[in-house]
């Protein structure tokens, strides 16, 4: 019985630290945007009343609207290139048996462990080598590059989870391989194909490391607009971005995992 | 199927960190050209150069404080949320990940909000009457950690959790059973079989911590060493690639090797499992 009670109230601790744990995960954020509404010039404490004014000027900055729109067609360029190369990489490692699958693999997640910043460095030099600078080019190749495991990882596991029955059922019913792909296997795993691609979003959306090593110095993504500015001083207009940025990032995976359960339940 | 993404990772991943490896061997010349050459000048330079020996010693050193403070404050929240069985425990983890969606440089400026002069803390310790003048938190080596911490606790929690939610919970009531304490049953039975997860977290930690360029350079003073700071500066302010690339592969061999070690005990598949997740 004692035990038990020792248990309990070891229990009971765990979950006061892990609230502390969750609190300090979430007060840097919820300070961000307590700020953003600051009245203050100086973005910092102490709060003099609530204002909107930082979002007025915030919207009204045509260098950050700029940043957004480098960074949104960036995030979608290269997720889409990450998740052609990824989805076709994927099918090949769960579907298909070959000698050499491990190196494969290691291969694909490398990105994940390599550091950025000698990512970033390797790229730049290579392809000054080809001839080929600084530019948002160098930034979309980049990208695809750091998105790629991600979109492999989140397809791969829908695949190895996905029984192969259904291929199997079909080619024995007459339908060829690209038939059997386009009607079964694309239909199956196209909410993971949707997930992998929004994940490859967040990534490219998010890098900064590597795009301070690839961007030509005057095209700005979000991120190194923020670090820009960061450089001079915290504005509260920065608040203001920060509360914008948090919106949009959370709401991304969560209109995406909402997506992907709709999508898998109707089947 | 496979050779669309295998020919762009050799031509973009592989071939660049050759050709890096490559390229620290170059001369360069009086003019400021960089000429193919073999020879040890740039890895001769730097090695003889204490700046660097101490940024890299610098900068293992707070990673490592860094994955033993993520490994305290994560292992003990994974155990809660692998063992509590009231509740919505996919609400919890998802609540967890919310931050970690967060744009990295946002969760990153806001530490100069929270640690500053008039930061959240000094504002609440100095309206409470614990202090009269603000404490000195920000732009120095504890803020660089409590950054890196920030960032790089979810990975750890996620990977302990895997690998405790993977334990059978029958081995943990056997050993109650057969007379251990709760503590005994979690020394002899829990903690070993959560290491892999455990070592995948610090690996984990050890590494992004190490390679990072903007915590150190956002939340550091003028005396914090970090270096891929260090390989900034060479590559993109000084453009004197040749030391660039012999920094570069610096960093990487000694992060390989530490993986290589870890992967002779552990697999560095339980590392890309947790991501999977």
């Amino acid at each position: 019985m004692s035990a038990a009670l020792e248990s309990r109230t070891a229990l009971w601790l765990l979950g006061l630290f892990s609230i502390g744990v969750y609190i300090f995960q979430f007060a840097p954020i919820a300070v961000v945007m307590l700020l953003s509404f600051n009245a203050s010039r100086s973005g910092a404490f102490p709060m003099e009343g609530v204002s909107l004014q930082w979002y007025d000027k915030l919207f009204a900055n045509d260098s950050i609207l700029e940043a957004f729109q480098t960074s949104i067609l960036l995030a979608l360029g290269c997720s889409l290139m990450a998740t052609i190369l990824g989805v076709m990489a994927a099918i090949a490692l769960v579907r298909y048996q070959f000698k050499s699958k491990n190196a494969v693999s290691t291969l694909i997640s490398m990105p994940l462990l390599i550091p950025e910043v000698v990512l970033g460095v390797a790229l730049l030099m290579f392809l000054k080598l080809i001839g080929v600078y600084r530019s948002f080019g160098m930034l979309l190749l980049g990208h695809t590059v750091l998105a790629l495991p991600f979109v492999v990882l989140v397809v791969q596991a829908r695949l190895v989870g996905l029984r192969q029955n259904f291929e199997e059922a079909a080619l024995s019913l007459g339908a060829n391989r690209l038939q059997t792909f386009r009607e079964v296997t694309l239909p199956l795993i196209s909410p993971a194909i949707l997930g992998g691609f929004l994940f490859a979003v967040a990534i490219s959306f998010d890098n900064i490391t590597a795009t301070l090593f690839w961007k030509k110095p005057g095209i700005e993504t979000v991120p190194t607009k923020i670090f820009a500015m960061l450089r001079t001083s915290i504005s509260p207009e920065i608040n203001a971005l920060g509360t914008v940025m948090i919106i949009l990032t959370i709401l991304l995976p969560l209109i995406g995992g909402y997506v992907v359960r709709r999508f898998s339940r109707g089947r | 199927m496979l050779s669309p993404a295998l020919i762009s990772l050799a031509l973009f991943l592989v071939a660049p960190i050759i050709f890096v490896i490559i390229y620290s061997f170059w001369l360069r010349t009086a003019e400021g050209l960089d000429v193919p050459a073999f020879q040890f000048g740039n890895w001769i330079a730097v090695a003889t150069d204490y700046y660097y020996w101490l940024g890299l010693y610098s900068t293992f050193q707070m990673s490592l404080i860094t994955t033993i403070a993520c490994a305290v404050i994560g292992y003990p929240t994974a155990y809660f949320l692998a063992r509590i069985r009231f509740g919505n425990k996919a609400l919890l983890l998802f609540l967890l990940f919310l931050p970690f969606w967060v744009s990295y440089i946002i969760r990153t400026m806001a530490w100069i909000s929270v640690l500053g002069k008039t930061g959240a803390v000094n504002t609440v310790l100095i309206w409470l009457g614990l202090i009269d003048e603000p404490l000195k938190m920000l732009y120095n080596d504890f803020s660089v950690v409590m950054g890196l911490v920030y960032f790089l606790v979810p990975y750890m929690i996620i990977n302990v959790y895997v690998s405790l939610d993977g334990i059978d919970r029958n081995l943990e009531a056997s050993a109650r059973t057969l007379g251990c304490s709760p503590w005994q049953t979690f020394r002899e039975v829990t903690l070993p079989l959560s290491l892999p997860g455990l070592g995948a977290g610090c690996m984990l930690c050890f590494v992004l911590a190490a390679g990072s360029y903007v915590t150190p350079r956002l939340l550091g003073g003028p005396d914090t060493l970090f270096f891929p700071d260090l390989i900034y500066e060479a590559m993109i302010s000084q453009l004197d690639w040749p030391t660039g690339s012999v920094l570069s592969v610096i960093l990487l061999l000694s992060l390989g090797l530490l993986v290589a070690v870890y992967n002779r005990f552990m697999s560095v598949s339980d590392i890309y499992r947790s991501f999977a997740r």
